[in-house]
């Protein structure tokens, strides 16, 4: 489909249009511009005061045994500061601090759930964190609808895994649609339409957008290669194909997946964003993952559901890593 | 249930937490009836492992019943006794069928972070951190055992808990250690660290046909088992200099292979210690590496260094010109403690081992926080704490 550079493509687009007129493209001082610049400043000064005083932010915030993490947390406020203060890709930098910002609250929440006063202080430090995201997003997509325009998404990724099966092996498991759900996470359910159409489901997050799409088989085959694209209508375009290579030496079979996505309209692009996240690619490479568990060993590894001392039995690192 | 959670630094408690539940096919549960803490428990209990979580059930060496089992295991049935091997393996991907169980491919939830950290990731592991796959562990009176089919062993015969219970770890990794030394006959075999996981190495050094074996420690109760318990010659390195007196112990030439039974938090006397302190203090190195540099610089020329403590991160100042000059191998490893299982267990039932001796202390799990406590401090002569649920 060609999209392979299209958000490269948009950019050399952008910069050149706004470079026409003599301008630069981060110098618009306008209030998100000022409000970014102002968080950019914060973000080093809280950072500095992380690195240098671990313990005094940890007896404020009541995450006093937890000093090597907020060092760890400081060195990411000061890279987020600088990134936001360079000028290059603000929003982006923005994204990231917004991101770092749930990190904080995660670990704040982990401590709110200890009792007394550091439970109170973890409390409180979680209100002034809040505040700071709320603002972190709205000068965030203030400036991406402007830095990328929000109203496309485009995106190419590829990915592979060895897998210790036959390509036959793996080819009719991943032929076999229906049967995706089952182990890819980011699929609720597909159902055939005709011979070489499929109706497919995306699971997105409760209350989040819901995600549809028709697909067409383009090229079927067996134990080397699918190919497949959307159908007019669907909620986003996407066209991909995976290959089953034969690994040397009896090793099992290299899949290859290569996926291109593109959503056209703000609401589209967003729930497109959404179901594929920010890096595709690791989207990607984790249901590969977990492709090759489910062929390897019939069952997708996990720890949802498991014992623990605390209210849920995965972390938030855990939901990060997975 | 009750279980042992961690809760950050030098925090552990005792807590009633839901059931363990069958979450897949090839899932067990198992009530579990002797769980051990295991000296790389400390460096949980101690902080220096990332990735912890408040709340995280820990212990990786434990045995008892099987109370259920999923519809996809089929070698194992209620009521059984198993003892559990601390990495989770699948049995069907490329390490797992070349028996390097601790490296299976589909055993960790969490690979991805693991990559980030590693570069590639290894096995999960039952409580002992996210990086390894947030797996509830096995200090509590039961554990979820996931690829139940491939990891547990049956017991059937009359045999003690203790007797047994140390096939889940301690046992397989001091044997693992000697067995990467390549031991032949007239070998003389140095050991850093008298821990339990270092009497396993000196003991299996000797089954594995060792001349000599030197056993290197500070606190006499361990030096004592090293020397009465498993006939190893013993240096106090608080008391003479180690590097001079291997020398001299060995002609000059250096044991044939060093084993170091250390890991991350050694401690010595003198200056490098307040260096690696001081270093990993400031986060500018996670681990330190004494014992590690003391066994390449003793190790006599073409020998080998095998690591058997743990290591998390990155470490500074290795002599890497010393191993390269003098060609050394290093081998290292979480244990494949499958591929000891059947073979360990025999030599227990043909009386060659008792792997009971290295137990000082035994305690119900109600009492984990005092235990971790006393062995951390090395209080009462605390070797090896067993807990019983």
């Amino acid at each position: 489909m060609g999209t392979m550079s299209g958000i490269e493509d948009r950019i050399s687009n952008y910069a050149e249009t706004s470079n026409r007129g003599g301008e630069p493209i981060f110098r618009f001082e306008d209030g998100a511009a000022r409000v970014a610049r102002g968080l950019g400043w914060f973000s080093i000064g809280l950072g500095l005061a992380e690195l240098i005083s671990p313990a005094l932010i940890g007896r404020i915030t009541g995450a006093r045994n937890h000093r090597g993490l907020i060092r760890a947390y400081g060195v990411r406020e000061i890279a987020a500061g600088v990134g936001i203060l360079s000028g290059k890709q603000t929003a982006t930098w923005l994204w990231g601090r917004v991101a770092g910002d749930a990190m904080d609250l995660a670990s704040l929440g982990s401590v709110m759930q200890s009792s007394g006063e550091r439970s109170r202080k973890a409390t409180l430090g979680a209100v002034a964190v809040a505040g700071v995201t709320a603002l972190d997003i709205w000068c965030a997509s203030q400036l991406s609808s402007r830095d990328l325009g929000s109203s496309e998404y485009n995106s190419h990724a590829e990915a592979s895994m060895i897998v210790n099966r036959s390509p036959a092996e793996c080819y009719s498991t991943w032929r076999n649609f229906e049967s995706l759900p089952r182990f890819m996470s980011y699929i609720q359910s597909v159902r055939a339409t005709g011979d070489r159409t499929w109706h497919w489901v995306g699971r997105t997050a409760e209350g989040g957008p819901r995600v549809e799409w028709d697909a067409e088989l383009t090229e079927d085959n067996p134990n080397q290669r699918i190919a497949w694209r959307t159908l007019p209508g669907s909620d986003f375009r996407q066209s991909g194909s995976v290959e089953f290579e034969a690994a040397p030496g009896g090793r099992g079979t290299i899949v290859r997946a290569s996926m291109d996505y593109a959503a056209t309209g703000v609401a589209l692009a967003a729930a497109a964003a959404t179901l594929l996240g920010k890096h595709p690619e690791q989207m990607i490479r984790k249901q590969l993952r977990r492709f090759k568990q489910a062929v390897e060993t019939g069952e997708v590894i996990t720890t949802e559901g498991q014992s623990a001392g605390r209210r849920n039995s995965v972390t938030w690192l855990d939901r990060i890593a997975r | 249930m009750k279980a042992n959670c961690w809760h950050g630094k030098h925090k552990m408690q005792v807590e009633d937490v839901p059931d363990p539940k069958i979450l897949n096919s090839r899932d067990a549960i198992v009530k579990i009836t002797s769980t051990a803490i295991c000296g790389s428990d400390l460096h949980l209990y101690n902080g220096f492992v990332p990735t912890m979580e408040s709340g995280d059930i820990v212990g990786h060496e434990f045995m008892g019943e099987v109370m259920e089992v999923g519809p996809g295991v089929n070698n194992l049935k209620v009521g059984d006794r198993v003892v559990v091997p601390f990495p989770i393996s699948c049995g069907n991907c490329f390490f797992c069928h070349q028996q390097m169980y601790s490296l299976c491919e589909n055993s960790n939830p969490n690979a991805w972070l693991a990559e980030q950290f590693w570069g590639h990731s290894p096995a999960g592991l039952f409580g002992y951190s996210h990086l390894l796959g947030g797996f509830a562990g096995g200090q509590a009176e039961y554990a979820r055992v996931p690829f139940a089919d491939v990891g547990p062993i049956k017991i059937e015969n009359g045999f003690t808990d203790e007797q047994v219970l140390f096939l889940s770890d301690i046992f397989p990794t001091g044997y693992m250690a000697a067995e990467a030394c390549d031991i032949k006959e007239g070998d003389t075999i140095a050991v850093w660290g008298c821990g339990p996981v270092g009497q396993f190495a000196i003991q299996s050094a000797f089954l594995l046909g060792a001349s000599r074996v030197i056993a290197i420690d500070r606190f006499p109760e361990r030096l004592r088992m090293a020397s009465q318990n498993s006939r190893a010659e013993t240096i106090n390195y608080e008391h003479v200099d180690v590097l001079p007196t291997l020398r001299e112990l060995t002609g000059g030439r250096g044991p044939d292979a060093c084993i170091d039974a250390v890991g991350m938090e050694a401690h010595t006397d003198g200056l490098s210690y307040a260096y690696d302190r001081a270093k990993q203090a400031m986060m500018l190195e996670s681990d330190r590496p004494i014992a590690l540099r003391e066994a390449i610089v003793a190790c006599r020329n073409g020998g080998t260094v095998s690591v058997a403590g743990v290591y998390g991160g990155l470490i500074d100042k290795v002599p890497f010109g010393s191993i390269m000059n003098r060609s050394l191998t290093i081998k290292t490893g979480q244990t494949h403690v499958q591929r000891y299982l059947k073979p360990l267990l025999e030599r227990i039932e043909k009386g060659e081992i008792d792997p009971s001796f290295v137990v000082t202390h035994r305690m119900s799990l109600n009492e984990a926080p005092q235990a971790y406590d006393m062995f951390l401090n090395k209080q009462n002569d605390c070797i090896k704490v067993v807990l019983k649920p």
